[in-house]
């Protein structure tokens, strides 16, 4: 028997995780899309952002300094990161850049893990959102509606800087053809950068503002990063519409079979994962020559 | 090709694994350490066979590894089946099926697609491992007591029960692994394997069923997966759950790295590397799990600075030591002398199998019926009308933009035309796959090289020639590449054709840019084309270059079809009888190049007119 007020609550947690799936996937599907660079350090980047909001948020006491400084450092991160080690890397095969983000990000876990342990760290929601709120039909935690318009509006930033914006343009037309930007007479290389930094930050934010409702621990990243694939699989590399489409479509899978059996949910999102690459092998929203 | 010597390979393994278990104690190994390196290496060697030598980088390999591992701690413990080898054969054919039906899937999209898609993979397979089917896995607590192996010959019984005893137990399956892994990479689908890493566009374009090869890979590296895991149930007498985690296949993948991948031994060595220092981390500094933080950071220093993992930075260490690297010189020769008429390759005695019928005759070779291609808005062909007929050797020129790119690769099936046939030899091929198409007897010479750059010149003829004498798919991995009857000379006369006989052994990124030039002809060649395509076989070259290749496409004209598209009028009007000339995606005057050169519609079309 399907308890029909659990199923709307569990679709509204998918939403917000859907959400949230979306601004992670942006970030690594514009990072792809215009430096060519698959970032496995993305999920690692989700769980620096709680870890900086955590240490901010501990010294501080305000929500709004851990959000601020969890964005920025892993931005931060993000930038020396591309200066540093990726930029060697655009003349090498995908396979070296997987293998040197995936190592990256295992520093990055450990890193975390050394400095502060395993176990998870709290941070509370601020006062106003705390508790439950009536919706007349369910109740639901206040911070996690909050969360959702958090971010929606963090996905809207996202998508006025791509699409209304000159350094939008520049990304989107690197996105086509990143040589011919180059022949342009733009300077890629400070556009790449910009947008590694960019890319991190979206995960990065994601990573401190989901800290109150999931506990930032040193592996958060991980389950992230296999979702955030799923994620692009889906929806298309290199296109933002497709990762919001694909974020939408992975959250509610997650929850809705996490109400019925939580065992179920990786499978649910892999049987709907293969049926996209069955029936368009490009993904939703992607398009065909991308790989 | 690691060696041609036979089996000095094998014995030298044979030699290092009898030695090991006495020397590496001295070393600071432990026993058990030096049993879980092997357990390593082996799951390594079908995963290098997939990641160095089909260059598909798997995250997913733990899937199979668990899979392999549980099937027959299962059958061991819970089922009560009592035979350890049989079990884990058991286990090891399930992961290869797992493999098969996974790869299915993940092998729809190639690079960091197929990446991702396996890092889904492996975690899928944990999730099910540890909740809709823990009644048969224990769950998160894993299968403990499987018994480890035991051999009753009757007179005299065998327990595997002691380190050293477990370690000739595993070290005899990875020495079968590795004298299989080694027939798998020197066969010819081990060089295939090679050729789709190098460049799967011109794999598929000589012939090669890529897809069924690549999916043969992947079960290969399942099934290692499989047995190594199974063997990992044994050693330990325990088969636990984390080796269904991601970070398993992580490790592999890592290990694979430090050691080098695309040498077969590179997991052995990264997980004597890996296993040894987080010993050593772990129990001689106390540095608790701050283990795989340094771990990480010799990973990320070794992927940074040396490319090819250990094996290959000691390879290139032993280069500068014997004084600079080895390099396959050109021969001594005046690079603006011409090939003397009498060189082999300008006689047609030696041709590449030449053909039933030299004479022109009037059998359509290929046919194109009103096709057009459409890219959005952009009509690149429309409504082309086009016939060859046997032995003859067509010109096609056109402006810049006239579509005569699209053209060609309309014909050999690398695009399907919006709309029209294309009949070869008289049936239908519209609609065929390149691949297809090359078996059928046409194919084309690029525009821009398409050459299998880490192998040599011969191996890269070699990859051709086997698509024409194998077909695009067939799985004798055990035998030697040049146990294929007809190889040698095929590959031998192809190399002559286009003049790199000396070159033979050099490895295609010390070519020059003409040898280069000549040696995608001879990919075209060697399968045997009875219509070949070239397309710009002179851009680039030198005057001299292009006097020679002209030579030779005169040369090779022998027997069989060509169609050849070149901006050099000078060389299209000295080669062929009949030239069509392209003009925006239309045909616009067919003729011989007398007609052509007096044609005023061409002048027009080149030159914007010509007044006087």
């Amino acid at each position: 028997m399907i308890n029909w007020g659990n199923l709307i609550s569990q679709m509204f947690n998918g939403l917000v995780l859907g959400m949230l799936l979306a601004l992670i996937s942006s970030g690594l599907t514009i990072i792809y899309g215009t430096l060519g660079v698959l970032n496995l350090a993305h999920g690692a980047m989700f769980m620096l952002g709680g870890y900086a909001g955590w240490l901010a948020f501990s010294y501080t006491h305000s929500f709004i300094a851990a959000v601020v400084v969890g964005s920025l450092f892993v931005m931060i991160v993000g930038i020396v990161m591309e200066r540093v080690i990726i930029r060697s890397f655009y003349g090498r095969p995908h396979e070296d850049q997987i293998l040197v983000t995936f190592g990256i990000g295992i520093v990055f876990v450990e890193a975390v893990r050394f400095a502060f342990g395993s176990l998870s760290k709290i941070v509370p929601p601020p006062e106003m959102l705390n508790g439950i709120v009536n919706l007349g039909f369910m109740f639901y935690p206040k911070y996690r509606l909050a969360l959702l318009v958090i971010v929606a509006v963090a996905l809207l930033v996202l998508y006025i800087v791509l699409y209304r914006t000159k350094l939008g343009m520049i990304v989107r037309a690197g996105i086509e053809d990143a040589g011919m930007v180059d022949a342009l007479g733009i300077n890629v290389h400070k556009v790449f950068m910009l947008v590694f930094g960019i890319g991190a930050m979206a995960a990065g934010f994601s990573g401190i503002v989901n800290a109150p409702v999931v506990a930032v621990s040193p592996d958060v990243g991980e389950s992230i990063l296999v979702q955030t694939f799923v994620v692009v699989v889906i929806g298309g590399v290199g296109s933002f519409p497709g990762a919001i489409l694909g974020g939408l479509i992975a959250g509610e899978i997650i929850s809705i079979t996490s109400m019925f059996n939580p065992g179920y949910a990786y499978v649910m999102l892999f049987a709907a994962m293969t049926l996209v690459l069955v029936l368009r092998p490009y993904g939703l929203l992607g398009t065909a020559g991308r790989d | 090709m690691l060696t041609k010597r036979p089996f000095v390979i094998e014995a030298l393994t044979a030699l290092g694994l009898l030695a090991a278990p006495f020397l590496l104690p001295y070393l600071g190994f432990a026993p058990a350490t030096i049993n879980r390196i092997l357990v390593w290496g082996l799951f390594g060697l079908g995963f290098d066979i997939l990641f160095g030598y089909t260059g598909l980088l798997s995250f997913g390999q733990s899937a199979f590894f668990g899979t392999g591992g549980m099937v027959a701690a299962y059958l061991l413990t819970l089922a009560g089946f009592p035979h350890v080898v049989t079990a884990i054969v058991i286990g090891m054919v399930a992961a290869a099926i797992i493999g098969y039906l996974v790869g299915l899937i993940a092998l729809r999209r190639t690079g960091i697609y197929f990446a991702m898609i396996t890092v889904a993979i492996s975690e899928v397979f944990y999730f099910v491992e540890f909740n809709p089917l823990s009644d048969f896995t224990g769950g998160e607590n894993g299968l403990p007591g499987v018994p480890p192996p035991s051999f009753n010959l009757g007179f005299m019984k065998f327990d595997f029960n002691t380190d050293l005893s477990m370690y000739f137990f595993l070290a005899f399956w990875y020495f079968l692994g590795v004298v299989l892994a080694l027939r798998i990479v020197r066969s010819p689908v081990g060089l295939v394997l090679s050729a789709i890493r190098d460049n799967p566009l011109r794999a598929q374009a000589v012939g090669h069923d890529i897809q069924r090869y690549k999916l043969t890979a992947f079960v290969i590296a399942a099934a290692y997966a499989g047995f190594a895991g199974g063997l990992l149930g044994v050693m330990q007498g325990f088969m636990p759950p984390d080796a269904f985690m991601f970070d398993t296949s992580g490790q592999l993948v890592m290990q694979t790295a430090i050691g080098g991948p695309g040498t077969l031994f590179g997991p052995l060595v990264g997980a004597l590397i890996w296993l040894y220092l987080q010993d050593f981390l772990q129990g001689v500094l106390h540095l608790g799990s701050t283990w795989k933080l340094a771990l990480g950071i010799v990973f990320v220093v070794l992927v940074v600075f040396l490319k090819r993992g250990v094996i290959g930075g000691i390879v290139d260490l032993v280069q500068l030591a014997r004084g600079g690297k080895e390099t396959h010189e050109a021969p001594e020769s005046d690079p603006n002398a011409v090939a003397e008429p009498e060189a082999p390759a300008a006689s047609p005695g030696v041709a590449v199998a030449p053909r039933a019928s030299a004479a022109t005759g009037d059998k359509a070779v290929i046919e194109a019926r009103q096709i057009s291609k459409r890219y959005g808005g952009l009509l690149a062909n429309s409504n082309i009308d086009f016939l060859v007929k046997e032995g003859e050797l067509r010109g096609v020129i056109g402006p810049n933009g006239a579509g005569k790119s699209t053209f060609f690769k309309m014909l050999t099936c690398e695009v399907q035309p919006t709309a029209g046939q294309i009949l070869f030899n008289g049936s239908d091929i519209t609609g065929q796959t390149v691949t297809q198409a090359c078996q059928l007897g046409l194919t084309k010479s690029y525009q821009i090289n398409q050459l299998f750059t880490r192998l040599t010149v011969r191996e890269n003829v070699v990859i051709s020639a086997l698509a024409k004498l194998r077909g695009p798919f067939r799985m004798n991995m055990l035998r030697g590449v040049d146990g294929v009857p007809g190889l040698s000379e095929r590959v031998d006369q192809a190399l002559a054709l286009v003049r790199l006989t000396e070159r033979a052994d050099a490895p295609v990124a010390e070519l020059a840019y003409g040898e280069k030039r000549r040696l995608e002809i001879g990919l075209a060649l060697a399968s045997d084309p009875q219509l070949l395509l070239l397309d710009e076989p002179l851009a680039g070259m030198s005057p001299s270059e292009r006097v020679e290749t002209v030579k030779l496409l005169k040369s090779i004209r022998e027997g069989r079809t060509m169609i050849v598209i070149d901006h050099d009028m000078d060389a299209i009007f000295e080669l062929a009888e009949k030239i069509t000339v392209l003009s925006e995606g239309k045909v616009l005057v067919e003729g011989t190049p007398e007609e052509i050169k007096n044609d005023p519609v061409v002048q027009e079309a080149y030159l914007g007119g010509v007044h006087e």
